[in-house]
């Protein structure tokens, strides 16, 4: 009943938008595969579309609301984790099917999420990665004085990334430049007798830049099912690894 | 033993803010982090390490369906928090080192290390849903 109202003050084409604009936020936030897709069937049959289908890979949301309709299509260009725009939009979805919000207020919210930026500013980012560098020195059996050295050297790598995927479009540049500052930093502080072991500092300062999530997400993706994205997923966090491995192994070829 | 309490519970919630997690979710990702570290710690003395990532994942996708529901946030944003510590990362980077470094065999063997911990972490994960599902039909 509600649905067959709902669908006459609406039309197919902002519907299609609305999950498109759904999916788009989500999966830009590193949602999983078929969390995107159950939200955006989920999201058309409160609006009136029981029989929508989606096709979402980690690079294209394909969407359409019947059998007989056209396909609409989205290209998602970049990926970041945003976990805040995933609950926020979960929310949103959830209410648009308990009736709570209309389609128009959705669109509105939806928007909102869309635009906003991230929540914690940059300088509270790098003193989070300058702490968890820190703690992972420490959790992979280096000692405190390990851990001394990789809270600024950690903090800085981070930085570096940030600042250069602004800077430059290349993708994995960034990961490369700021795992061979990283290395270069871990190396002349043992030198200087600030640290003890090297090892233990790089790979606790490398833990922020490393795509482990993203090779777990791929593994889960593969189960569920999702080959396509699961493998390039895959792809993508075996080319980070690798700038990563590169960017580390030239420090350690030069000296 | 208590470092190493402190250590992961501040990694785990410090890697929540670079994924922009909500702030009221940040102390029970740090804690969810803590319980799966120490857990994985535990069984890792007895267990292989796989096995070991594999129950520690399980406990931490419990926690996180638990905390999900009286939170009323999505399962995500836990869970995430209590893998990180146990995501082969690390791994995939030391790996990756090997293969630049010319030491193809030690290079292949933490590859297909990472490889398998990830898939113990994802079939952990996947475990505790149908668990958290088998749990809620029978509550209804």
């Amino acid at each position: 009943m509600d649905s067959t109202s709902n669908n006459s003050n609406t039309s197919a084409y902002d519907i299609t938008d609305l999950c498109l604009l759904a999916g788009k936020i989500m999966l830009q936030s590193g949602a999983e595969t078929y969390r995107v897709e159950d939200t955006m069937s989920r999201m058309a049959a409160a609006l009136g579309f029981p029989g929508a289908h989606s096709y979402v890979t980690p690079t294209v949301i394909m969407f359409t609301t019947s059998r007989t309709e056209p396909v609409k299509l989205f290209r998602i260009a970049e990926r970041t984790t945003d976990l805040q725009k995933v609950s926020e939009v979960n929310d949103i979805s959830r209410r648009l099917s308990e009736r709570q919000l209309t389609a128009a207020e959705a669109r509105e919210r939806l928007g909102a999420v869309d635009d906003a930026a991230h929540a914690y500013p940059v300088w509270l980012q790098i003193i989070a990665a300058a702490l968890t560098g820190a703690c992972f020195t420490v959790m992979f059996k280096g000692s405190l004085w390990d851990a001394l050295p990789a809270l600024p050297i950690s903090g800085l790598g981070f930085a570096a990334v940030t600042y250069l995927h602004r800077l430059v479009q290349i993708r994995f540049f960034a990961e490369f430049t700021a795992s061979f500052l990283i290395g270069l930093l871990a190396f002349f502080s043992v030198r200087l007798g600030i640290g003890q072991e090297m090892d233990k500092i790089i790979i606790g300062c490398v833990m922020p830049l490393v795509p482990g999530l993203l090779i777990t997400n791929a593994v889960r993706d593969l189960m569920a099912g999702h080959l396509v994205s699961g493998l390039s997923k895959g792809a993508d966090a075996f080319l980070t690894a690798f700038a990563i491995g590169t960017g580390i192994g030239l420090v350690l070829s030069l000296f | 033993m208590i470092l190493q309490l402190i250590t992961s519970f501040i990694a785990a919630a410090a890697f929540c803010v670079l994924f922009n997690a909500p702030v009221r979710a940040l102390v029970q990702c740090g804690f969810a982090g803590m319980i799966g570290w120490m857990l994985y710690l535990q069984l890792d003395e007895r267990w292989d390490t796989v096995i070991a990532t594999f129950g520690a994942t399980v406990i931490v996708g419990v926690i996180s369906q638990f905390f999900a529901r009286s939170f009323k946030m999505p399962v995500i944003i836990f869970s995430v928090g209590g893998i990180i510590p146990l995501v082969p990362g690390g791994l995939a980077y030391d790996a990756m080192r090997k293969f630049v470094e010319n030491d193809n065999n030690h290079g292949i063997q933490f590859a297909v290390q990472a490889l398998l911990l990830s898939g113990a972490i994802a079939a952990g994960l996947v475990l505790s849903e149908v668990l958290g599902q088998m749990f809620r039909r029978k509550s209804v």
